[in-house]
């Protein structure tokens, strides 16, 4: 298939291995931020082919594992409303709240749909004047848009019954938050779909104030590989600098197109991330101007605020100052069919993968 | 043909006059088997002289028809293939429909029509069944549960309890993987894509049985339906506490498969299949195997993907494409339900 076997063929993949052996030479800690190169990186097994130099950490950019419980209890609050559809993407039905969750609550006969795209939500609401149709919006700046254009769309079709709970979140101070947290790195692994959306600009502050490497890298081996060399020569010789490695997607500037809409639609807000706590000006909440689709200020509901599971250490673990063996509940109380942490909830959770690969 | 408007209404599964018009214009005439042309409460069937296989299923697919087939074919495939590959013949189905009061009859006909069609295919008689009809909105359209007979074949009685195995030992497929999964899929009202993918929907009794005719190196089979292929050789490495060595490169598979995986973030390795086998083999008896098996048109993609091994006992280890490692689990959750 383009686009994806000439990333994966093996010969060119083993000679990056290669030449990653021959440059690396100092011990480098990076971050794969991303859930997406989370698995890609499980997925191709690509940790056997990487020196024993390099050791990647994963963070915090799994939008089901950070989505707060907060949330969660709200959705579910929502769906408890007598007339309203909950639509939302699959992975975050298992996900738990505070006492239960989607799937639970879906059981118990409550309305609750998944659905591949938002615009199907919007169908939904069209269909279905007599009901109210609530999306869940989670994602960082690589689903924001399509939740963005699926508001103006509800605006433009005047639609009085489509509502967005939004828990999007936007990258850059999640990454920052971690470095002035203490989080021992030398350089982020970025993901690609955010800059597709954004450009390259977001991380100019990481590279010239916090002095760490920031490449914008692909999904597939080929790419991973590509981009931990470019880290790790950057490191080598001192030089610390934002670099596209995916270049047939990304572009400098970004998309204008969807910049412009999120502005349109979005404000910053100081938002919950699950096992972080609140991070300033990391989230996204409907602004003014559509503020009728806004499902906080539609609905009245009083979710009280869950305080974190007892002993759950996933905040560290997020920050890779812990290891899921440190963790009292790890394959006992918190596992991938019964998760209690953020860590354990979805498959690219660094939990979750230890859960897979403990011996 | 019946007339596109003519609904199946309670009184068709009452016990009076309307069901047994149903029994007689389309089950009888469609299934026509002496054992169910009797009409008994039970069906009396002749003495076997070998042990019995006995397994039941119930098919409960949304939609009921997607490419490649529809719950009629399914419910017969997905007993027959449960009998082949515990070393059984299959003999002997039975049918129970329950159906929503309202189900267009027109469907009804076509549905029971490529059921019976299956189970000619396949060998089987469909010997004795049952019908219920529910009010409106207390199933989701139509239900089917078939249960099965099979004599076992005096040398392949341990075929599906994993005995015998050893670090070695090869494994093969029958042909590419994920199709039905995705097939379902594709079709599902909410997803608006088109696809090729086609569901290998099939039963295969008649390829079992031309290998185990003819090999006596079989030593395990199963057929990979939900949680796919990494489940099977999961649980299959769980019983032998050996390990299991997968090559990703050896794996047949379609590319509308490997795309909407990729597009939809799925593994194939955890997408049902209702038309394969998985067989381990003894080492010097898989290259023969694997000859047989291509030589029907529904082992034509057959292939050797994998070997049991010493190394990581208990676990599935997948060699990628790209050179790396990685662990196959079993599926957790359910990423598709309703797809059999």
């Amino acid at each position: 298939m383009k686009y994806i076997d000439e990333y994966r063929k093996k010969d060119l993949i083993l000679a990056v291995a290669e030449e990653l052996k021959r440059v690396s030479t100092k011990d480098i800690t990076l971050m794969e931020v991303c859930g997406g190169h989370t698995m890609a990186i499980h997925r191709f097994g690509l940790h056997a082919l990487l020196p024993p130099t390099v050791r990647l950490l994963s963070g915090p950019g799994c939008p089901v594992c950070v989505s707060s419980q907060h949330f969660l209890d709200t959705a579910i609050a929502y769906a408890k409303i007598q007339g309203v559809i909950i639509t939302t993407y699959g992975d975050l039905i298992r996900v738990p709240g505070s006492v239960s969750s989607l799937e639970k609550e879906k059981a118990n006969g409550h309305d609750i749909r998944i659905v591949y795209s938002v615009l199907d939500a919007v169908e939904m609401a069209k269909v279905n004047p007599g009901r109210k149709v609530v999306f869940l919006g989670i994602g960082f700046e690589t689903t924001a848009p399509a939740t963005a254009a699926a508001i103006v769309e509800a605006k433009k079709a005047d639609l009085p019954n489509f509502f967005v709970l939004s828990a999007h979140k936007v990258m850059p101070p999640v990454m920052k938050a971690l470095v002035e947290d203490g989080v021992r790195l030398d350089g982020f692994i970025a993901p690609g779909h955010v800059s597709a959306i954004t450009g390259t600009s977001i991380y100019n502050d990481l590279a010239s104030v916090c002095r760490l490497g920031v490449v914008i890298a692909g999904f597939e081996p080929l790419d991973l590989m590509l981009s931990v060399l470019m880290l790790v020569k950057q490191f080598e010789s001192g030089t610390p600098k934002v670099e596209i490695q995916y270049q047939r997607v990304v572009h400098q500037e970004g998309n204008r197109i969807a910049q412009d809409l999120l502005n349109r639609v979005f404000e910053l807000k100081d938002d919950r991330w699950r096992g972080l706590g609140v991070i300033p000006g990391s989230g996204l909440k409907i602004g003014r101007e559509f503020e009728a689709f806004d499902a906080e200020k539609h609905f009245d509901v009083n979710v009280p605020e869950p305080s974190d599971p007892k002993g759950c250490i996933c905040g560290l673990i997020l920050r890779g100052m812990k290891t899921p063996a440190d963790c009292k509940l790890f394959a006992g109380a918190c596992t991938p069919a019964d998760p209690v942490g953020a860590c354990m909830v979805s498959g690219e959770g660094t939990c979750a993968t230890y859960y897979k690969y403990r011996s | 043909m019946r007339s596109a408007e003519e609904k199946i209404l309670l009184s068709h599964g009452n016990g009076g006059k309307m069901m047994h018009q149903l029994i007689g214009n389309l089950f009888l005439k469609h299934f026509a088997s002496e054992a169910l042309s009797e009409q008994t409460d039970a069906a009396i069937l002749a003495a076997v002289t070998q042990e019995i296989a006995f397994t039941t299923d119930s098919f409960v697919i949304d939609p009921l028809f997607f490419p490649g087939g529809n719950i009629g074919k399914l419910a017969v495939c997905g007993t027959v293939n449960d009998l082949a590959v515990s070393g059984a013949d299959p003999m002997y189905l039975s049918v129970s429909f329950i159906i929503e009061e309202g189900f267009p009859m027109k469907d009804l006909e076509v549905i029971v029509v490529s059921l019976a069609e299956e189970a000619r295919k396949a060998g089987v008689s469909i010997v004795t069944g049952d019908t219920k009809v529910v009010n409106k909105g207390k199933c989701d359209k139509l239900f089917i549960n078939t249960a099965g007979v099979g004599s076992v074949r005096p040398g392949n009685r341990y075929v599906s309890k994993a005995k015998g195995i050893q670090p070695g030992d090869l494994i093969l497929i029958n042909g590419s993987i994920g199709d039905h999964g995705m097939a379902v899929m594709s079709v599902r009202e909410s997803f608006n894509f088109r696809s090729p993918v086609v569901s290998d929907c099939a039963s295969l009794n008649h390829l079992i049985k031309e290998i185990l005719d003819q090999s006596q190196g079989v030593k395990f089979m199963r057929d990979p339906t939900r949680g796919g292929v990494a489940t099977v050789l999961n649980e299959l490495a769980g019983k032998t506490k050996l390990g299991i060595e997968i090559d990703e490169t050896a794996l047949p598979m379609s590319k509308g498969v490997t795309a909407m995986c990729e597009l939809l973030g799925f593994d194939p390795l955890h997408i049902a299949n209702e038309g394969k086998v998985l067989i381990v083999a003894a080492e010097e008896e898989a290259g023969r195997i694997l000859e047989i098996m291509k030589k029907n048109p529904l082992g034509s993609c057959g292939a050797i993907i994998g070997r049991v091994v010493d190394d990581h006992p208990g676990k599935v280890v997948l060699k990628a494409e790209t050179g790396g490692k990685r662990i196959i689990d079993t599926l957790t959750g359910d990423p598709l339900p309703r797809i059999c």
